[in-house]
């Protein structure tokens, strides 16, 4: 029987976990211990209903309502001074709690403040762009398709950024696994010899430290070495062959010429020591 | 759209049967000043651009989601390879956001090193930028000028960290090792001869009609465009913001050191070109300071913090608990507390950010990059329209776009 694997989140997970292990969580204090971000907290709650807000690690977190999204962040650009949105992105929290968290990373130049907005929305629901106050969002929220699947509405060009355009599946999400999916395999086979090529190629190898036994076409075997291509996979391998990996007649090197002549493990000897 | 055909040769560039005037050309992504893998799909009306749709991720690695799959310390390398133009500066970037997640502070001596390594790396790209922004532009000898002087910071690089591009030079918890013997003495000759070819430069360039021709007016990027592209570094305070995470939100040593923000009021090519030659002496005044700093720091290199970081080799192979510690840091990885933080430090580029979710397991859960670049590449698209073909390749280099860290 094959092992269970939870499809639902392939994230590499630690091998060994202490059943005693408490997890310790990052201090979070509350907002009245800095003036500016209880001011700030305190004039947001007027325009929209404020979840939670808490300041972690010196800068403020505030969750909001996903349909509150536009009107907050107007207000913190334009009446709490917050002028640029630096980043926007979401992260999965679909196997926990089915949805995503949305985060909206302001700063303030003249406040020198940092806020952090965050809403969470379910799997399949759509959250409004802000590309309309902040352009950056435009590539933003492309990003956040790209890499999620998740759709910000009335936004002008939602197209995936990073990925190729036809490419299906969202890399970011935990279901995705980190070397792609099957999709994935057959994505530059299908694209450059056409899907009719496939049972003659096979499927990418995606895993860059993929290492096949019999694979005498991409895999040097060093002392046990056959012409290219030989099929061995019956695991019909010479036992050992001579190592002989220079020019025949020698190579000379160096500035005063030295001939390097071709290694002949028929003559060569092990040394007992070093000398 | 034109047939394939082998008697009749097929331009995929360039698309002929449009009814308005209009060409379409696609710039890249093989493009030599292109600056990497940029696409850029340039709308033309005789040779003035109409509309430009940068097309970015030929270059795109995943780097989010390894980060994912890997352990903390595990992570450092593949920062390097995001702005691989400045590597130190990625790596202290990211070394920073961890310490705050784990709250640790880096010993003394190692904060010296490191902002010694950033400022360093930030001459390096900047006479990289200078060197390739200038052959972009058609200053052949400023590129093997400021191509020399680059190799010798390197060589600096180098005896540190035995790596010339991808440095890995920064440890979360502070640094592997000391400054060799000699180098300061280095690092001092080096500034002494770059003061020097800085005036070359500068002679060169400055007030060269052509140069100015090309970059005076051109790529005119105002306080309120930046700010809405979520543009930093150079581009912001090019367009008069004084601005600098250094100066405004100071992390590290920098409240200690004594230096200046240059800004440009011109908001054009011209004034961050004067930016950068500016700031590469401001960044040899951080030096300056920092070398008497060095010479009356302890010795301690990394943080003492047997819950996240691995203690000295000494106390490893004399201490039982030490050993057993650094194995399990080795094998599992750290465990930082379940919790958020966002770092961002000035990168030569820009305000370079991580942002990193931790749920209490070796590995990330969210490890989002805020690479500057991908910003400024952004801008193109509203920036272009208006300007000549020929200044597209200066708006380009001007902006210091490198790919690693748009596609990450």
């Amino acid at each position: 029987m094959r092992a269970y694997q939870n499809k639902k989140d392939v994230q590499k997970k630690s091998y060994y976990n202490d059943r005693f292990y408490v997890t310790p969580q990052t201090p979070k204090e509350p907002i009245f211990n800095d003036s500016t971000y209880s001011n700030d907290v305190s004039s947001l709650s007027k325009k929209v209903e404020i979840l939670e807000s808490y300041i972690e690690l010196g800068e403020l977190v505030v969750y909001i309502k996903p349909q509150d999204n536009i009107e907050a962040i107007t207000h913190l650009r334009d009446i709490m001074a917050y002028d640029m949105l630096m980043e926007l992105s979401a992260i999965d929290y679909i196997a926990a709690r089915g949805g995503f968290e949305i985060f909206y990373e302001m700063l303030s130049t003249s406040k020198r403040k940092r806020i952090r907005v965050k809403t969470f929305i379910k799997q399949d629901q759509a959250i409004e762009s802000v590309e309309p106050l902040f352009r950056m969002a435009n590539w933003s929220e492309r990003e956040m398709y790209d890499m999620f699947g998740i759709k910000s509405n009335n936004h002008p060009f939602l197209k995936r950024i990073l990925m190729p355009d036809d490419w299906e599946g969202h890399p970011l999400l935990k279901t995705y696994p980190l070397q792609g999916d099957e999709s994935a395999q057959w994505y530059e086979v299908d694209k450059i010899f056409g899907k009719e090529a496939r049972d003659i190629i096979g499927p990418e190898q995606r895993d860059d430290a993929a290492i096949e036994r019999y694979d005498t076409t991409r895999f040097s075997r060093l002392g046990h070495e056959v012409p290219f291509a030989t099929d061995i996979r019956d695991g019909k391998e010479p036992d050992h062959t001579p190592l002989a990996y220079q020019e025949e007649g020698g190579v000379v090197i160096g500035k005063s010429p030295r001939l390097v002549t071709k290694f002949d493990e028929n003559e060569s000897v092990v040394l007992k020591e070093r000398r | 759209m034109q047939q394939k055909n082998r008697l009749k040769p097929f331009f995929e560039n360039i698309n002929f049967e449009r009814e308005d005037n209009t060409m379409i050309v696609n710039f890249g992504p093989q493009h030599p000043s292109a600056h990497g893998q940029l696409r850029l799909v340039l709308e033309l009306q005789g040779e003035e651009v109409v509309k430009a749709y940068p097309d970015v991720g030929y270059l795109h690695r995943g780097m989010e989601k390894m980060g994912e799959n890997m352990i903390y310390n595990e992570f450092l390398p593949t920062t390097d390879r995001m702005d691989y133009i400045a590597a130190s500066s990625n790596n202290y970037g990211y070394a920073l956001a961890v310490e705050k997640l784990i709250g640790v502070q880096a010993p003394r001596r190692a904060e010296v090193i490191r902002t010694m390594l950033a400022e360093l790396n930030r001459i390096i790209s900047h006479l990289f930028w200078l060197a390739t922004h200038a052959l972009d532009v058609g200053a052949m000898s400023v590129f093997l000028y400021a191509f020399r002087e680059r190799e010798f910071a390197m060589d600096l690089m180098e005896d540190y960290c035995g790596a010339r591009l991808t440095h890995s030079a920064v440890r979360i918890g502070g640094v592997p090792l000391d400054l060799p013997k000699g180098w300061i003495t280095q690092l001092e000759k080096f500034m002494f001869t770059l003061t020097e070819q800085i005036e070359i430069y500068e002679g060169l360039l400055t007030k060269n009609r052509i140069w100015r021709m090309r970059l005076e007016d051109v790529g005119i990027v105002d306080e309120k465009m930046a700010k809405s592209w979520g543009c930093t570094g150079l581009v912001l305070r090019g367009a008069g913001v004084k601005w600098d995470l250094r100066k405004e939100m100071p992390y590290g040593l920098y409240p200690e050191l004594d230096f200046d923000i240059p800004v440009s009021h011109t908001n054009d090519s011209y004034g961050r070109y004067k930016l950068h030659m500016q700031e590469m002496h401001e960044s040899m005044k951080i030096l300056k300071q920092l070398i008497p700093m060095y010479k009356e720091s302890p010795i301690e290199l990394m943080a003492i913090s047997p819950e996240y970081i691995s203690s000295s080799k000494e106390e490893m192979m004399t201490q039982n608990y030490s050993l057993m510690q650094h194995f399990v840091l080795v094998t599992q990885g750290m465990r930082p507390p379940k919790g958020e933080v966002y770092v961002a430090t000035e990168s030569p580029k820009g305000e370079l950010g991580f942002f990193i979710v931790s749920d209490g397991s070796p590995y990330p859960y969210r490890m989002k990059l805020r690479a500057p670049s991908f910003w400024h590449t952004g801008i193109l698209q509203d920036l272009l329209p208006g300007y000549q073909l020929a200044d597209v390749v200066t708006i380009i280099g001007n902006l210091n776009i490198v790919f690693g860290e748009i596609d990450r």
